[in-house]
This record gives structure tokens, C-alpha cells and sequence, in this order.
């Protein structure tokens, strides 16, 4: 069964609001579509559990990264809840983004050594 | 955010799920996975909608309030569901938050409150204090204060803002017109008092310097009296009312709050009014009570030093007189609360005993129905409770429960205050006692903490095992629930100490209440009635007119049939120390400068009062009708006056130099045995005076009578006697002296039985305990038991070992208990009258008491363990 704790530890702590933002760049998506996209790109290498995936779109909205809406979907003809940037939220990635650079170099100098003085 | 708005929320979260959830299960089907699997095969990818959607809410800032709601609906649907738990969980708490609750409305009042005066923290009584350890003992250490002494403190040191001075006094209070005489009790208070305080006159106003003189005839009311007497009518004030037949001005009433020193009071007058001149100019004569106020900027050690090196002054000064050395301080909360303070203090940690008891008690109960649950606990767990959620749920239900025994138990603590404050006599500041906001606070802090108590221990450890582990855990394996059990076995072993230490000092307490009851006061006591009347100096001034009146009243009295004998004291035996004086004896070498002259209770009795209260003769001659007013002064001791005095010699013919009465010596006539004044006091010693020299003593005479049947229904011929000798003498005290004896009793009785019920109460709560452990191990073991049956173990085994199952906890506590209570005694040991704290038959009778009813207790468990039968029991499995 599911426990929430071992989910979350399938992605790095911090890095799922990051890609989800990154994945709305595209322009406006639902919560299945997100998942879905962020699998499909990592070619399954990241799992998508829904049970991060829905509290983390929440936890942006509240914060005013995305706002919601509830659109018709093209090929569909159902109604599904589409998630947009705001520019608060195209900021915030930025931010994300860079710190995200500064943490990966750093684990890398740290890893590789070699390769870095090569 | 609005309720509606968390709805829509609600919905809208659901809805997403569903769409996305639909649009999962359309996938699999177009990737050709048949219909009937898609749905399955959605959700498997998908994880559990609801706990999704549960921790997208948690998003939402308001889940909290929501988790509360639901966390309360779930704990009252699970409290009505097992009704009996909850109604006898409820009782308990009740039980012990109402008596926790109301013996701390009573110490908050008593003992913490401070009088309701202006800056009360900057006041302080102040009392001579003896230096020598021997007088602390008798209690001197904190001496009333001479007059003289007061008025050079006040006037020699400067650490003190002001000064003020109270003194006891009675009046019989008459009326203008023939009204009925009444004895109140009354005050003296020097003119500064009521400034001092900070308390002014509702009506009228308070004494001025010049009212407060030797023939001062101002009197102020005490708003009881104003409303009973007098009708509430303010223009009572600028009239006159007669205190003993004098004619008093009424100048002021006192406010209704205004019960200082106590409830009795009913007029003051001015601290000199009525005194003898002679007894201002006094450093010996100690009747007096000194209120100081601080100065603000002076420390109470340096302004009590003036003082002290004041009193050493005085001390050096009168070296062959009872004039303390030093001076010592008291709050006047702690100076109210003397003989209360240790009973009450006692009394509230019995009641904390009991509150920890009673919420190991509902723990217990608690853990076992969380075995009950256990199967509900581990299946809402593998669907993803968290344990936190699990743990706060429960807390809620112990949080109820104790919510709902708070309430019950502040109602029961409103009616429990009130019973206890009339029944516990000398309760000082009675009328402040009432629940007020700091004991609603009190209460609830008792609630929080009682439920955290009772809860966290079972609501952790029902929850700590991991999901997995619960459930492959069959009930056939007794390990799994190892943890939990070794749990209530130690709640249950806190529980057991708990109880012997309270059985133990009730114990105690009830034994020195025994040999406080049986106490012999050295005097006859059945059939005895007394009465009091104090004879009006302004009608009695001659030594004649008061003897007149005593005899004819001894005369008629003891003509009335069915008396027996009738005599006259200022005191009998029992009823407290009264008067006692220093003397010297002049055919002894004078008393070495610097030490206190030796001292005894003074009492007066006429020819037939050692007779007739049969207090034997020892040696020499009882009075005649011949000891009286203007013949050689005879005087009467006691054995232990003898023996403490004239060691070795014959006091009979030798003189007594009593202090105060002048300076004629008393030739010593007799001597008798000894009395005690109060019970539960060592004796002291006595010397006698004729009743018939005719001093009009203001503390009033006591009429004792021997009768032959119920002595009560003497007391309204004798009274009909009396008013026909004076319509206006009062009478007040009218008591037998079996009476007199138990309301000494009173106090020790009220907490050895409040602290006897608290421990039976323990006690039970404790067996319940035991029983339900019991039991609940003899459910999980059934299917082991049967076993061990089928295997060939005989009956009387599995009871031995059930037994000592629930036996081993029992000792374990008992143990705890009596080692626990080696040291609680100290807190008892003061209250104690020949009995002492290690008192080895209390302890074994606690013991022997507690093994039999654990006894009791585990008995039906183990014998229904031993009843099960095997092949049934290993069917059920």
C-alpha cells in the first residue's frame, strides 16, 4: 500500500514544484497531463505518484504560482481542471531553476572531481 | 473563508480527481486493456483517490478546524458506542476533578487569596517571639503583644508606615427597651485600625483618636448584626445601643465584605474602651494583635530589626516578667489560617492522589478497549491513518470524557465547597470561599491535563506497532500485545502505590482520631451540661453583688429535680486554656534575673466543683463557702503544678504569688489531679481560685451540671432560672460537655474521615483496576490456556498461575506504596496524637487490606480462566 512518506522520497525534496512549473511553461495543462508529461520526458525514469503530484498543484495555487480553471478539453469534450503560470509563478521558476544549477554543480565538483580538473 | 467556500473547495478537489481519474481508466482502455480491468488498473496507477484527496486538502490552511470537527464526531460516535465506558470514565473523572476542584477553592481562599485590604502585600502582624526553644514548643514562639509593647513600638521605630492594634472582647448587647439580651462577640481596635487597612464606614464613619480612651463610648456594627438587629435602618447611627448596661454611640457600620478577623464579630469598640488604666502601662499582659503597614521603600527584615531591638530593650527591662526577647512576623492570611494550613495542604495531595489514580484508572480502561479496537486501529492504519491522526483521535475521546467529568465534577465541587466550608469548623475568611475565575482556570487545566494523562499512554502505545506487523499478527500470538500489557501492569502497580500511601495516612489519621476520642480529660463527662453568662460589670460592682447572684443561682439550679450536682467555674476541662498566669512562690528563693517566671492556667471553682465534676482529691481540702471575698485567698493546684514546683516537699500551707491578681499570696489548700484543658494537649499546670472571691471575671463564668438524665433538656429550666435572677444576663455556650470535647474533635474527625473516604475510593478504583487487567489478559490468553489444558494441565494450575498474573502487580505496588509512604508520614506526623507515623499496625493492616482485595479481584478472572474449556477455547481460535 501507498505511504506517503516513501513517494516523495522517489524525487528530491523540493524539485516536483520546480518541474511542475517547468512543465507549465507549455502552456496551460491538468494535473493528468502534468504526471503524465513529466514521466513520459524522463522516460519513466521518474514515477509520478499522484499523492505528491495533486497536494503539490494545491500547495502552487495557494501560494499564487498557478491559478485553476475549468476548461473544455480539445479532444475530449469533457471538462478538466487546466493549471496556468502566473508571472509570480515564471519568477519562482527562475529562482528554482538557478538554485537548482547551483545545487547540481556543486554535488558534481563534489562527485567527479577528476573530470572537472580535466 | 467561509464554511461554503471549504464545501466548494471540497467538491472541487473531488471532482479533479475523478476527471483525471476517468481520463486514466479512457487511457487503458485505448491502450487495449479490456473494460472490466481498466478501472483497476486506473486506480493502481492512480494510488487511493480519498487519501489523495485528503492530503490535497491538507493543503487548505483550514484543515485543521476540519480535522478537529471530524476528529470530535468520530470520538462521540465511539463514546456512545460503549456507553458503560464512557458513563463510569466519566463518573471517575468527575469524581476526582470535583474534589480536586473544591479542595482548591478552599486552599485558593484560605490559604493563597490575600484579604481583600489596600495593598495587602505591604501588611503584616507582628508577635513577640520567645527565643527559647522549650517555649516554642508551648506555642509561644508567636505571643500576643502587650499593651505597652505595641504603644512603644509604634511610638520608637520608623520602618513602619502605622501601627494598629486588636483586641477580644465580648458584650451582652441589650436594648434601649427590655429586648433580649444577646452575648456578642466583639472587637477592640485601636483608632488607626480601620485607616490601616484601607477600610472605610458604609454608613457613618470609623473611630477617631479622641474616641479611643479608657472610657471611649463609641461602638461600631458589623453589617450582620446591623441587618439582624437592627433592621438594616441607617439611622441606627447617632443612637445608642448598651453594652453590657453601658451606653454605647453608635458612630459607623462596618461593610458587608468586612469579616475581619472572623464571621463572629458583631460590634467593635476602641482599643482602650473599658480597659483598666492600669493595664496599658503593661509589657506582660499579652491579649493583644499588632497589623503593621511597610513602608514602601524599607525591607521588612530592617524595619522588624527596629522593633526587635525595641522588644530586646523591653525584654532586658522587665527580666523577672513573661516579656519576650524578640518580635516575629506573620501574614495575616497565614495568621488566619494557622490551624487549617496543614490539614488543608494534607487534604489536597490525598485529592491529587486520587485525580492520578482516577486517570491511571480511565488509562486502564482505555487500553483495555484499545485491545478491543485493535483489529479497527490497524485496518484504518493500512489505509493510510497517519499515527499522529490515530493518536489526536484518541486524545479526543480521554479529552471528552474528561470535559464531561470536568463539568459534572464542578457542579458536584459547587455543592461538595459548601458542605465542607460548613462543616469544617474555624475556617478562617469563610465568606471569601466561592468558585471565582482562577478555579474555573484551575479546572480546566486539571481537564487538559487529566485527559493527556489518561490518554497519550494508551493512544501511543495502541498505535505503535506498524500496519504490517498488526496485521500478520494473529491473536493466537500472545507477544503481539506483550508491550501493551506490560503497560497496564504498570499503570496498575502506580495506581496500588497511590492508594497505600493514602490508605496509610488515613489509616494514621483515623487511629490518632481514635486515641484522640478515647482521650480521659481527668473529669466526669457523661450527663454534664454547661452553660456561659458573663455578669454586666455596670450592674455587679461589689464583689457581694456577684457572689449573691452565683450562689442563688447554685441554690436554685440545685433544687430543680433530676440534678445531681450543680458547680461554677471560669473554665471546664476540655473546653480550651483560657487564662493562664505567671506566679512566684515566696517561700522559694526569688527567680534568678533573666529568666520567665514559671507559669500555669489560672481557673476559678466553687466548694463543689471538684466534686461534683469528680476530679479527685490529692491532698489538703476542696473550698468551703469560707473561701471568699474578704477572707485569707486560698488557692487549690494541680498534681502536675506539685510535682513541676514543690518537688520532694509539701506544697500544703506554702503561698502562690499570682502575678497579675495584686499582691496578696495565696495560701495553697489542696491539690487535685490533673485535667487536660484540650484534648490532644499535654496536661499543663493548674492553680485554682475561689469562685466566691467575688472577682468579676469579663471572661464569664461556666455553670456545669450533673444530671441524672438527658443533660440538654435541663438547659431551658436552668435558663428560665437564670432570667428569673436577671432578665437581662445572656447565656451563651449551652453544650454538654461530650459536645464540647467532640467540637475540639471536630477538625480531626472532618479530615480522618475525608481522607478515609478518598482511600476507600482509591481503593476501589484500584481493585476495578486489577479486575479489568485481569480479565482482559484471561481473554487473551484463552486460546494459550486452552492449550495448556489440552496438554494436561490441571485447574488448580491455571489458576495459580492467573493469580499470580494479576497478584505480581499488586505486590510490586503494594511495595512501592509502603516504601512511598515511609516518607509521606512526614507530612501526617504533625497531625498525629500518640500515634506514631510508623505505626507498624496500620502498616500491616493497609497491607493485609490491600492483598485481600486484589485477592478478591483477581479471583473471578483466574477462576474463569481456570473454567475455560479446552476444546472450545481452541475451537474460537
Amino acid at each position: 500500500m501507498a505511504n506517503p512518506k516513501q513517494q516523495r522520497a522517489g524525487l528530491l525534496q523540493g524539485t516536483l514544484d520546480m518541474l511542475i512549473l517547468r512543465t507549465l511553461l507549455y502552456g496551460p495543462s491538468h494535473g493528468h497531463q502534468i504526471g503524465k508529461h513529466i514521466q513520459r520526458t524522463t522516460n519513466e525514469f521518474l514515477q509520478m505518484q499522484h499523492g505528491s503530484l495533486y497536494p503539490a498543484l494545491h500547495r502552487l495555487e495557494k501560494r499564487g504560482w498557478v491559478v485553476s480553471k475549468w476548461e473544455m478539453a480539445p479532444n475530449r469534450n469533457r471538462e478538466f481542471k487546466y493549471y496556468r503560470l502566473t508571472d509570480k509563478g515564471r519568477k519562482q521558476l527562475v529562482v528554482e531553476e538557478s538554485q537548482w544549477k547551483q545545487m547540481a554543480e556543486a554535488v558534481a565538483r563534489i562527485m567527479w572531481p577528476a573530470a572537472e580538473e580535466s | 473563508m467561509t464554511w461554503w467556500q471549504i464545501r466548494k473547495r471540497d467538491a472541487d478537489v473531488e471532482r479533479e480527481l475523478q476527471s483525471d481519474l476517468e481520463l486514466e481508466e479512457e487511457e487503458q482502455r485505448e491502450h487495449g486493456v479490456p473494460p472490466e480491468e481498466a478501472r483497476h488498473a486506473a486506480l493502481r496507477s492512480f494510488g487511493n483517490p480519498t487519501l489523495i484527496s485528503e492530503q490535497t486538502r491538507a493543503v487548505w490552511s483550514w484543515n485543521g478546524l476540519e480535522n478537529l470537527l471530524r476528529d470530535l464526531r468520530i470520538s462521540v460516535r465511539t463514546l456512545f458506542r460503549s456507553p458503560g465506558f464512557s458513563i463510569l470514565a466519566v463518573l471517575v473523572m468527575a469524581l476526582c476533578i470535583g474534589a480536586t476542584t473544591s479542595l482548591f477553592t478552599v486552599v485558593r481562599s484560605v490559604l493563597l487569596r490575600p484579604l481583600p485590604f489596600r495593598d495587602p502585600d505591604r501588611l503584616v502582624m507582628i508577635y513577640e517571639h520567645f527565643r527559647d526553644p522549650s517555649m516554642n514548643a508551648q506555642q509561644f514562639n508567636y505571643n500576643a503583644v502587650a499593651p505597652a509593647d505595641y504603644y512603644d513600638w509604634r511610638a520608637q521605630t520608623h520602618g513602619f508606615e502605622d501601627m494598629a492594634a486588636w483586641r477580644y472582647w465580648q458584650f451582652s448587647l441589650t436594648g434601649e427597651h427590655a429586648e433580649l439580651p444577646e452575648l456578642v462577640s466583639a472587637r477592640g481596635g485601636s483608632w488607626n485600625l480601620f485607616p490601616l487597612l484601607g477600610v472605610n464606614a458604609v454608613i457613618g464613619r470609623t473611630f477617631t483618636e479622641s474616641e479611643d480612651r479608657l472610657d471611649g463610648d463609641a461602638v461600631m456594627l458589623t453589617w450582620s448584626l446591623f441587618e439582624r438587629r437592627f433592621g438594616g435602618d441607617p439611622s441606627i447611627v447617632g443612637r445608642q445601643i448598651h453594652l453590657d448596661g453601658k451606653p454605647y454611640t453608635v458612630v459607623g457600620v462596618l461593610p458587608k465584605w468586612f469579616t475581619y478577623p472572623d464571621a463572629k464579630v458583631q460590634v467593635w469598640v476602641p482599643y482602650k474602651s473599658g480597659l483598666p488604666p492600669e493595664i496599658l502601662q503593661h509589657h506582660d499582659f499579652h491579649f493583644t494583635r499588632v497589623i503593621a503597614r511597610l513602608m514602601p521603600d524599607v525591607s521588612l527584615r530592617s524595619a522588624l530589626d527596629q522593633v526587635g531591638a525595641v522588644q530586646y530593650r523591653l525584654h532586658m527591662q522587665n527580666l523577672n516578667a513573661p516579656v519576650a526577647e524578640d518580635v516575629a512576623p506573620k501574614t495575616l492570611t497565614e495568621d488566619l489560617a494557622h490551624d487549617v494550613k496543614k490539614p488543608l495542604v494534607l487534604l489536597l495531595g490525598a485529592v491529587g492522589c486520587l485525580l492520578l489514580i482516577g486517570c491511571l484508572n480511565v488509562a486502564n480502561l482505555l487500553v483495555a478497549r484499545s485491545a478491543a479496537r485493535q483489529r479497527e486501529i490497524e485496518i484504518r492504519s493500512a489505509l493510510g491513518a497517519r499515527r499522529t491522526t490515530l493518536i489526536r483521535e484518541q486524545l479526543m475521546e480521554t479529552l471528552l470524557v474528561s470535559i464531561a467529568g470536568g463539568v459534572t465534577g464542578v457542579l458536584l465541587s459547587l455543592a461538595a465547597t459548601n458542605w465542607l466550608v460548613s462543616t469544617w469548623m474555624d475556617l478562617p475568611n469563610v465568606q471569601s470561599i466561592r468558585a471565582d475565575g482562577a478555579v474555573l482556570v484551575f479546572a480546566c487545566v486539571l481537564v487538559f491535563a487529566s485527559a493527556l494523562l489518561a490518554g497519550l499512554l494508551p493512544a501511543i502505545s495502541s498505535t505503535s506497532k506498524g500496519a504490517i506487523a498488526a496485521l500478520q499478527a494473529s491473536s493466537r500470538n500472545a507477544a503481539g500485545s506483550h508491550a501493551r500489557t506490560a503497560l497496564r501492569k504498570t499503570l496498575l502497580t502506580v495506581e496500588i502505590a497511590a492508594t497505600v500511601v493514602l490508605l496509610v495516612a488515613a489509616g494514621l489519621l483515623l487511629k490518632s482520631f481514635w486515641r484522640l476520642r478515647s482521650t480521659d480529660v481527668g473529669c466526669a463527662t457523661d450527663n454534664v451540661l454547661t452553660l456561659s453568662y458573663s455578669l454586666a460589670a455596670k450592674r455587679y460592682q461589689s464583689p457581694e453583688k456577684v457572689n449573691a447572684f452565683n450562689e442563688a443561682l447554685l441554690e436554685r439550679v440545685r433544687a430543680l429535680p433530676g440534678i445531681r450536682a450543680a458547680s461554677l467555674g471560669s473554665t471546664v476541662p476540655g473546653a480550651g486554656a483560657g487564662e493562664d498566669d505567671a506566679f512566684t512562690i515566696p517561700e522559694h528563693p526569688p527567680i534568678a534575673p533573666g529568666t520567665a517566671l514559671p507559669d500555669a492556667l489560672y481557673r476559678t471553682a466553687d466548694p463543689e466543683y471538684f466534686s461534683a465534676l469528680q476530679i479527685r482529691l490529692l491532698k489538703g481540702r476542696f473550698f468551703t463557702s469560707g473561701d471568699r471575698a474578704g477572707r485569707p485567698k486560698t488557692v487549690i493546684i494541680s498534681r502536675q503544678l506539685a510535682q513541676e514546683y514543690f518537688p520532694g516537699e509539701d506544697p500544703l500551707g506554702k503561698h502562690l504569688h499570682v502575678v497579675p491578681y495584686g499582691n496578696a499570696d495565696h495560701e495553697i489548700v489542696g491539690v487535685v489531679a490533673d485535667t487536660l484543658y484540650q484534648v490532644g494537649q499535654p496536661a499543663k499546670a493548674a492553680m485554682y481560685s475561689p469562685v466566691l472571691n467575688g472577682d468579676n471575671n469579663p471572661g464569664g463564668l461556666t455553670l456545669a451540671v450533673v444530671t441524672a438524665s438527658d443533660p440538654l433538656a435541663f438547659s431551658v429550666p436552668i435558663q428560665k432560672q437564670i432570667a428569673e435572677l436577671d432578665p437581662e444576663l445572656p447565656v451563651s455556650d449551652v453544650f454538654t460537655l461530650q459536645q464540647i470535647i467532640e467540637r475540639s474533635l471536630g477538625n480531626a474527625s472532618l479530615s480522618a474521615s475525608l481522607m478515609l473516604g478518598f482511600a476507600v475510593l482509591s481503593l476501589i478504583l484500584a481493585s476495578v483496576g486489577l479486575y479489568g487487567v485481569l480479565s482482559y489478559l484471561t481473554t487473551q490468553r484463552t486460546g494459550e490456556i486452552g492449550v495448556r489444558m489440552a496438554l494436561g494441565s490441571p485447574r488448580e494450575e491455571v489458576l495459580r498461575l492467573m493469580l499470580g498474573d494479576g497478584l505480581r502487580p499488586a505486590l510490586y505496588g503494594l511495595t512501592l506504596g509502603l516504601v512511598g509512604s515511609i516518607g509521606a508520614v512526614r507530612l501526617v506526623q504533625s497531625m498525629l496524637y500518640e500515634t506514631r507515623p510508623l505505626d507498624p499496625a496500620i502498616f500491616a493492616s493497609v497491607a493485609a487490606t490491600l492483598v485481600v482485595v486484589a485477592v478478591f479481584a483477581c479471583l473471578v478472572p483466574a477462576w474463569r480462566a481456570s473454567r475455560i474449556d479446552p476444546m472450545q477455547a481452541l475451537r474460537t481460535e
